[in-house]
C-alpha cells in the first residue's frame, strides 16, 4: 500500500465513488461499498420515519387524555414504530450498512463472497420496505409489532397482511446478507487472517449472521401461517378450530429475541474496535471477547419463552426459560467487563466514536441488568407489560445498538466518505443523544415500576409529570440525531480531506485509502501481525504507523 | 469443490423410494394406528428428508463444513420443537388451593 496514494486528495485519484457516474452505476452496482451507501441511505430514511411516529407518541403522552391523536391512531403509531425500526432500520442498521461496507475490506478480500447476491438483498429489502410503507400510507396496522393472534389472524381490520408481507419478504435479505457474510468470512480470509486474528467485529457479524441464516426463517413461516389462518381460515392458531394461539409467540419469539441480539452483537463488534483504537491496547482477554459472541448467538436461541411467562405458557416451561435467559447475562458481561478491563490504563483519548462507545456501555449494562429483573418470574409479573419493559428494551436497542451504530458511522465516516466530519459538533451530538436519551427512557423505567402499562393512549394524572419528562427528553434526542445528520452531509462537499488512517487504528481497512479503491487494496494484503496490536502505553508504538 | 456426477439410475432409485414412501403415507393415513400415527408419518417423512438431502442436494459428497452447517440446521430445528414441547406438552390448569377464590377470601376493593 503506497502511503504517497493513501493521502492524495480524493478527487485526483480513482476511487469506489467516482469510479462511474450515473443512476443506473449505483442500482446496478455490485460493489459492496456502495451497496452498503444503499442501505444506509435507505435505512436512514426508515429510521426518521419511524422516528416521527415516536415522536407523535411522545407528543400525545404529554396530556393524560391523549393530546394529538384518536386512541386508534396511537394503536398503530406504535406498531407503526415497532415494525419500522426494528424490521426495517435495526436488523439491517450495523450489518447491511457497516458490515456491508467493511466485512470484505476486514477479510482482505475484493469483495463479498456472492456480490450479486448482495445487490438482490438490497432490492428485495426495498419491496418489503416499500409494502410497510404503502401499508402505513393505506390505513396502518395496529396489532403491535408482535403480530400476536388470535387478534392478527381473526379481529385486527388494519393492514395487517400488507405489513406481515413487508416483514416477510424482508426477512429474505436478513438471510441472504447473512449468508453472503458467512461465507465470505469462511472463505475469502487474506493469508495470514487466521480465525484469531480477525478483528472482532467479524467475529460479531459471523454470529449475527448465524442468528439470521438460522432463525429468520422461522418468523417467515410463522408470518405465512398467519396469512393461511386469515385468508383461508385454516386452523394454526385458533382454538375454535384446532389450533393454539400461544404457538405462534412460541415461533415469533423463536426469531424475535435472537433478532434483539441480530441489533445488539454487531453493535459489541463496532464497540471492539473503537474502544481498542481510542485507548490504544490491545482487546482483554480477546478469545474471550470473540467466544462470547458466539455464546450468545446460541444461547439467545433458548431463552425465547421469557416473552410469554404471563401469556399462558405452563409453568414448567417458564421456569426453564427463566434459568436460561439468566445464562445469556455471563457472554454479555464478558464484554462490558472485558472492555472496561481494556480501558484500564489505556492512553484514552475522546473523540466523538469514543464518546458513543462509552455511552454504550453504560446504557448497555443498565438495559442488560433491568433484562434480569425480566427473566425473574416473580418480578416479570409485575413488569410484564409495563413501561419497564419498554424501557428496558430501548436502552439495549437505543442505548445500545443505535449508540453502536453512530459510533461505528463516526469512526467509519472517514473512510467511506474521505472526508472528516466537524469534531466539535459529533462530540456535542453524542452528548446530546446521551442525555436525551436518559432522560426520555430513565423515567420510563420508573412508569412502569409504578404500574403505568405499555401501549395505552390514555394514563392516570399521577403520571404525567413522568411522561412530560421522557416527552422533552424525546426532543432532545430527535435534536441529537438530527445534527450528525446535518454535519455528516455538509462534510461530503466540505469536510476536509481524510488521510488513510485518521486515528491510527489498527485494522486492514485503515491500510487501504479513504475512500477505497473499488478493489478495496491496490495489492492483496497479507496479515502479519495479530487483532489491536496497539503498543504499550508511552512505548511510542501505540499507533499504526511504526 | 470437488464435482460429483451421480448415475442416472441412481436418481431414478431415490425418486422411486420417494414415490413408494409418499404412497405408504397416504396408505397409513387409512389404518388407526392409535398414538402411532403420528410417529409412523414423522418417521417416513424423515426417512424422505434425509434423501433428498444425501443424494439430491449431494451432500454426501459435501465438505465437512456444509455437513457441520447442515447439522446446525437440524440441531436449531430441534431446539425449537424441544423447547415449545417443554410447554405444550405441561400445561395444566392449576388446581386451586382449598379456600382460594370462596367468598371468605376475596379482599374487599379500597374505599
Amino acid at each position: 500500500m503506497s502511503a504517497a496514494l493513501a493521502e492524495a486528495p480524493p478527487e485526483t485519484r480513482v476511487h469506489y465513488l467516482n469510479a462511474n457516474y450515473g443512476i443506473k452505476s449505483w442500482l446496478l452496482t455490485t460493489d459492496h461499498k456502495r451497496i452498503a451507501l444503499l442501505y444506509l441511505a435507505s435505512i436512514t430514511l426508515m429510521f426518521f420515519v419511524g422516528g416521527a411516529m415516536a415522536v407523535m407518541m411522545r407528543i400525545h403522552l404529554i396530556d393524560p387524555a391523549g393530546a394529538l391523536v384518536h386512541p386508534d391512531t396511537y394503536n398503530k403509531l406504535f406498531t407503526m414504530h415497532g415494525v419500522m425500526m426494528i424490521f426495517f432500520f435495526l436488523i439491517p442498521s450495523i450489518p447491511a450498512v457497516l458490515g456491508n461496507f467493511l466485512v470484505p475490506i476486514m477479510v482482505g478480500a475484493k469483495d463479498l463472497a456472492f456480490p450479486r447476491i448482495n445487490l438482490l438483498s438490497w432490492y428485495i429489502f426495498i419491496i418489503g420496505a416499500s409494502l410497510t410503507l404503502y401499508a402505513m400510507v393505506s390505513g396502518g396496522v395496529d396489532t403491535g409489532w408482535t403480530f400476536y393472534t388470535p387478534y392478527s389472524t381473526t379481529y385486527a381490520n388494519s393492514q395487517v397482511m400488507a405489513t406481515a408481507l413487508g416483514v416477510f419478504v424482508s426477512g429474505f435479505s436478513s438471510i441472504l446478507t447473512g449468508l453472503n457474510f458467512i461465507v465470505t468470512i469462511h472463505k475469502m480470509r487474506a493469508p495470514g487472517l487466521t480465525w484469531f486474528r480477525m478483528p472482532l467485529f467479524l467475529w460479531a457479524i459471523y454470529a449475527t449472521s448465524i442468528i439470521q441464516v438460522l432463525g429468520t426463517p422461522v418468523v417467515a413461516i410463522a408470518i405465512f401461517l398467519i396469512g393461511l389462518e386469515r385468508l383461508f381460515h385454516v386452523g394454526i392458531f385458533d382454538p375454535a378450530v384446532g389450533g393454539d394461539p400461544i404457538l405462534f409467540q412460541h415461533l415469533f419469539w423463536f426469531y424475535s429475541h435472537p433478532a434483539v441480539y441480530i441489533m445488539i452483537l454487531p453493535g459489541m463488534g463496532v464497540i471492539s474496535e473503537i474502544i481498542t483504537c481510542f485507548s490504544r491496547k490491545k482487546i482483554f482477554g480477546y478469545h474471550f471477547v470473540a467466544f462470547s459472541s458466539m455464546a450468545i448467538a446460541v444461547i439467545s436461541f433458548l431463552v425465547w419463552g421469557h416473552h410469554m411467562f404471563v401469556t399462558g405458557m405452563s409453568v414448567y416451561a417458564a421456569l426453564i426459560f427463566s434459568v436460561l435467559s439468566f445464562l445469556v447475562a455471563i457472554p454479555s458481561a464478558i464484554k462490558v467487563f472485558n472492555w472496561t478491563a481494556t480501558l484500564y490504563q489505556g492512553s484514552i483519548s475522546y473523540e466523538a466514536p469514543m464518546l458513543y462507545a462509552l455511552g454504550f456501555i453504560g446504557l448497555f449494562t443498565m438495559g442488560g441488568l433491568t433484562g434480569l429483573f425480566l427473566a425473574s418470574l416473580a418480578t416479570d409479573v409485575h413488569l410484564n407489560g409495563t413501561y419497564f419493559i419498554v424501557a428496558h428494551f430501548h436502552y439495549i436497542m437505543v442505548g445500545g445498538a443505535v449508540m453502536a451504530y453512530l459510533g461505528g458511522i463516526h469512526f467509519w465516516w472517514p473512510k467511506i466518505s474521505g472526508r472528516m466530519f466537524p469534531d466539535t459538533w459529533a462530540r456535542l451530538a453524542a452528548a446530546i443523544v446521551f442525555i436525551g436519551f436518559n432522560l426520555t427512557f430513565f423515567p420510563q423505567f420508573m412508569l412502569g415500576y409504578l404500574g403505568m402499562p405499555r401501549r395505552y393512549a390514555t394514563y392516570p394524572a399521577e403520571f404525567q409529570v413522568l411522561n412530560v419528562m421522557s416527552s422533552a427528553g424525546a426532543s432532545i434526542l430527535g435534536l441529537g440525531y438530527m445534527i450528525p445528520l446535518i454535519y455528516l452531509f455538509w462534510s461530503i462537499r466540505y469536510g476536509p480531506v481524510a488521510p488513510a488512517n485518521p486515528w491510527r487504528a489498527k485494522g486492514l481497512e485503515w491500510q487501504t485509502s479513504s475512500p477505497p479503491p473499488t478493489q478495496n487494496f491496490e495489492v492483496p494484503p497479507v496479515v502479519t501481525e495479530e487483532a489491536y496490536a496497539y503498543g504499550p502505553p508511552g512505548s511510542g508504538r501505540e499507533g499504526a504507523h511504526d | 469443490m470437488s464435482v460429483h456426477v451421480e448415475p442416472v439410475w441412481l436418481y431414478v432409485l431415490v425418486f422411486l423410494c420417494l414415490m413408494v414412501l409418499t404412497a405408504t403415507t397416504v396408505g397409513v393415513a387409512f389404518v388407526d394406528l392409535g398414538s402411532f400415527n403420528t410417529l409412523v408419518a414423522l418417521t417416513i417423512a424423515v426417512i424422505k428428508m434425509l434423501l433428498v438431502v444425501t443424494f439430491f442436494m449431494h451432500v454426501r459428497h459435501s465438505t465437512a463444513l456444509t455437513k457441520v452447517f447442515i447439522a446446525a440446521g437440524f440441531l436449531w430445528l430441534l431446539l425449537l420443537i424441544a423447547f415449545t414441547l417443554t410447554d405444550v406438552g405441561t400445561r395444566q390448569i392449576p388446581q386451586q388451593p382449598e379456600g382460594w377464590g370462596s367468598a371468605t377470601t376475596v379482599v374487599p376493593p379500597p374505599k
